[in-house]
């Protein structure tokens, strides 16, 4: 019995893991967005996977080289780039040049990701800064909108920005059969990824609901039509996937709360106010980097906690 | 009233239809000075002295301190300073029990009359909190002046995956229960007395519930079971919707938690005058062949269980005091029960190794699930950036250790660990 005494393993408690890890909920976040990536298949064509896929694989492939160079642990197995890739490719045009896709993977990846020390490390969201970076960089090419039935035109903001007519009915807004980024014209796909991710907890319908709603109630209130502007833009993709990021948005619920609702004020007031006809990316980027300081502000009240003494 | 959070674990009560078994007098106990919170004992007897069963042979060192009494009778072999598992400083005696298990003589029923008598009994008897916590009983069912207390919380609750000692004592030691209850009654004047029990044990809870009949304020309480149901803290809350203050104790809201087993063992020192000198422990996990309840002198090496259990699978890999969310992991397998052993687990190299840890996604999850409502990420992180200010105002010393942030943690971080040293660095 004395040969297993030096052998046996000492660690802190507890002994026992639960079943949740990493990789699986970047797996349900693949999963989730599904819908939304046959409905572009199927709104936009093929090239719409090759989009999808090309950036996906050229933000799994930063990572790696990245990580490779810098000897250090290789975690593409986490998924975590992989989803990035997606979220970044629905962002984009389905007519985007592939070279300025697989730039934005790199920025997304390597400039706001790894730079800033990886995984859990960096303070905004990767695809919707890259975005960002892309759409200063190529506005014409990000702005190119393609639609459904092949001709280029505008999305339904840039009509409700110039109040132009022609906007598409609200069944044809749901399943996304109008302009706009290849991942986010379909509401009803995005919704129901939405739907699974609550379901699973993977995340809370604290941000989503709040987003959403202050969205409406906003617009509505600035003489807006509301429906239009939740069902168009990057609103629901936004709002489920990208505001419910854990990395980059608060902790705590009524963090999430006060995180949807600055999101959502600020998206009103840059699409109604602002030169571009679409303000989503800019407000989540901006909560982004409220996010320390929303943390900070709502640390939950500990059982038994003493009022500090002034 | 909130809920308090917590794990949906396992339960794995493996042994709760068990009936402890005795196992047979050890050839050599060592029992250790300190197995209680406070100053250890002072060894009263020396090298080559013979000693009995219930003999005191360490007296109480201190205000918070126990005594400690032989658990077999024999030759006390020798008296250490170091502890030689773990190298640490802390003594312990040794004795080569002969196997007659005599009883020291003057060991008889004590006759209570009054509150001090109590007391004295209970401080006599070394009884110690035997849930896992080892702090001396009687230091905490002394009320101090102006404390008004109002509710004695008996602690059945048994929350921890495998451990089912407590349930056992519920069922096969009921009668003590009761005696214990009564005198609780009469000497402490509580509006009520309360039996919370996780309603997993069905048996226990109609035991607890045959006796607390026609006793006056006591009732059973059913409670779900959901980890870490039986912390202090969370009981409390649970059953009186209290909440103990930061830096207090549960005495300063008028209540008094006594785990069930502790509560047996008083009842058994008052009723045949033998102090605490054996417990009942449950042996299990997946490198025990025989899972059993074991009743085993205190002192007995762990490995003696083991043999006793049909031995354990040649991939045993890790080997613990108490269940396997907050228990104490030993380096070897000639490690003692303690007084507050209440499980001896034995895990295989396959459940012993954890998965890696990944970096922090700051999913939340451990906040979301911690009973007590830290941001145990945030501690951590504040721990790795050894900033004290961060520890103090993320309340790293409310932590309980209870493990649910780990267990949910999806990154695998060991967060209790980096709690247990950001409290150390707190201390300095």
């Amino acid at each position: 019995m004395s040969d297993r005494n030096g052998n046996l393993i000492v660690t802190a408690s507890p002994h026992i893991k639960g079943g949740a890890s990493t990789n699986r909920i970047m797996l349900d976040v693949l999963i989730a967005l599904v819908p939304a990536f046959a409905a572009s298949i199927y709104i936009f064509g093929p090239r719409s996977a090759l989009v999808v896929c090309v950036c996906a694989a050229a933000c799994v492939l930063s990572e790696f080289v990245f990580e490779k160079a810098l000897k250090r642990p290789v975690t593409v197995g986490d998924f975590s780039a992989c989803v990035t890739g997606v979220l970044l490719g629905f962002n984009l045009p389905v007519t985007i040049p592939l070279w300025q896709a697989v730039f934005g993977s790199a920025v997304a990846i390597i400039l706001v990701k790894q730079l800033f020390g990886g995984l859990g490390k960096n303070f905004a969201n990767p695809a919707i800064t890259a975005r960002i970076i892309m759409l200063l960089a190529f506005s014409v090419t990000m702005t190119n909108w393609t639609l459904p039935d092949g001709v280029t035109g505008a999305t339904p903001l840039t009509m409700l920005a110039k109040g132009a007519d022609g906007l598409p009915g609200l069944k044809d807004m749901l399943l996304g059969l109008h302009g706009g980024s290849l991942g986010e014209t379909c509401s009803a796909a995005l919704m129901l990824g939405g739907v699974y991710l609550i379901a699973r907890r993977v995340i809370s319908w604290h941000t989503p609901v709040v987003f959403i709603a202050v969205v409406f109630a906003l617009t509505a209130a600035l003489g807006q039509d509301p429906v239009y502007h939740i069902l168009s833009g990057g609103v629901m993709l936004g709002a489920f996937f990208m505001a419910t990021d854990y990395v980059t948005t608060p902790m705590t619920w009524p963090g999430k709360i006060i995180f949807g609702a600055g999101a959502g004020i600020l998206t009103a007031v840059f699409r109604v106010y602002g030169n571009y006809p679409e303000g989503v990316s800019f407000a989540i980027l901006f909560m982004n980097i409220l996010t320390p300081y929303t943390n900070r502000l709502t640390i939950r009240k500990v059982l038994g906690e003493k009022e500090k003494e002034k | 009233m909130r809920r308090l959070r917590g794990a949906r674990l396992p339960h794995n009560k493996n042994t709760a239809g068990s009936a402890p078994e005795a196992l047979p007098t050890p050839q050599i106990v060592r029992i250790p000075m300190s197995m209680h919170i406070g100053a250890p004992a002072k060894p009263v007897v020396s090298a080559g002295d013979s000693v009995k069963v219930g003999q005191l042979i360490g007296e109480a060192g201190g205000a918070v301190s126990a005594p400690v009494h032989s658990s077999v009778s024999g030759k006390v072999r020798s008296i250490d300073e170091y502890d030689p598992a773990t190298g640490q400083k802390a003594t312990s005696i040794t004795i080569e029990a002969d196997g007659e298990q005599t009883l020291f003589e003057g060991i008889e029923p004590k006759s209570i009359d009054n509150a001090e008598q109590f007391l004295d009994a209970v401080r006599e008897s070394g009884v110690v909190g035997l849930g896992g916590a080892g702090f001396p009983t009687a230091v905490k069912l002394t009320v101090r002046e102006g404390a008004k207390l109002d509710c004695i919380i008996i602690n059945g609750a048994e929350c921890e995956p495998y451990i089912t000692s407590d349930t056992r004592t519920m069922i096969d030691d009921a009668r003590l229960i009761k005696i214990g209850i009564s005198l609780l009654s009469r000497f402490y004047k509580v509006e009520s007395i309360l039996i919370g029990v996780e309603n997993n044990k069905p048996e226990a809870i109609g035991k607890m519930e045959e006796i607390a009949e026609g006793m006056e304020g006591v009732e059973v309480r059913r409670m779900p079971s959901r980890y870490p149901q039986g912390g202090e803290k969370v009981l409390i809350y649970n059953l009186t919707g209290r909440i103990v203050p930061e830096g207090g104790l549960p005495l300063d809201v008028g209540v008094i938690v006594l785990n069930c087993t502790t509560l047996a063992a008083i009842a058994r020192y008052i009723e045949t005058g033998v102090p605490l000198v054996s417990k009942c422990v449950t042996v299990d996990g997946s490198a025990v062949k025989v899972p059993k309840n074991v009743i085993a002198p205190i002192g007995t090496p762990v490995s003696d269980l083991f043999e006793f259990c049909g031995g354990l699978t040649s991939d045993a890999a890790k080997v613990l005091y108490g269940g396997p969310m907050m228990g104490v992991a030993i380096p070897g397998i000639d490690m003692p029960v303690l007084k507050n052993t209440n499980a001896v687990l034995a895990f295989r190299r396959s459940d012993a190794k954890l998965p890696p840890e990944t970096a922090c996604i700051r999913c939340g999850r451990c906040a979301a699930n911690c009973p007590m409502g830290l941001a145990a990420a945030e501690i951590e992180r504040a721990f790795l950036l050894k900033k004290k200010e961060l520890l103090e105002l993320y309340k790293v010393g409310l932590c309980m250790e209870c493990g649910c942030c780990a267990y949910n943690c999806p990154a695998r971080r060991p967060l209790v660990q980096s709690i247990k040293l950001g409290k150390a660095m707190l201390r300095g």
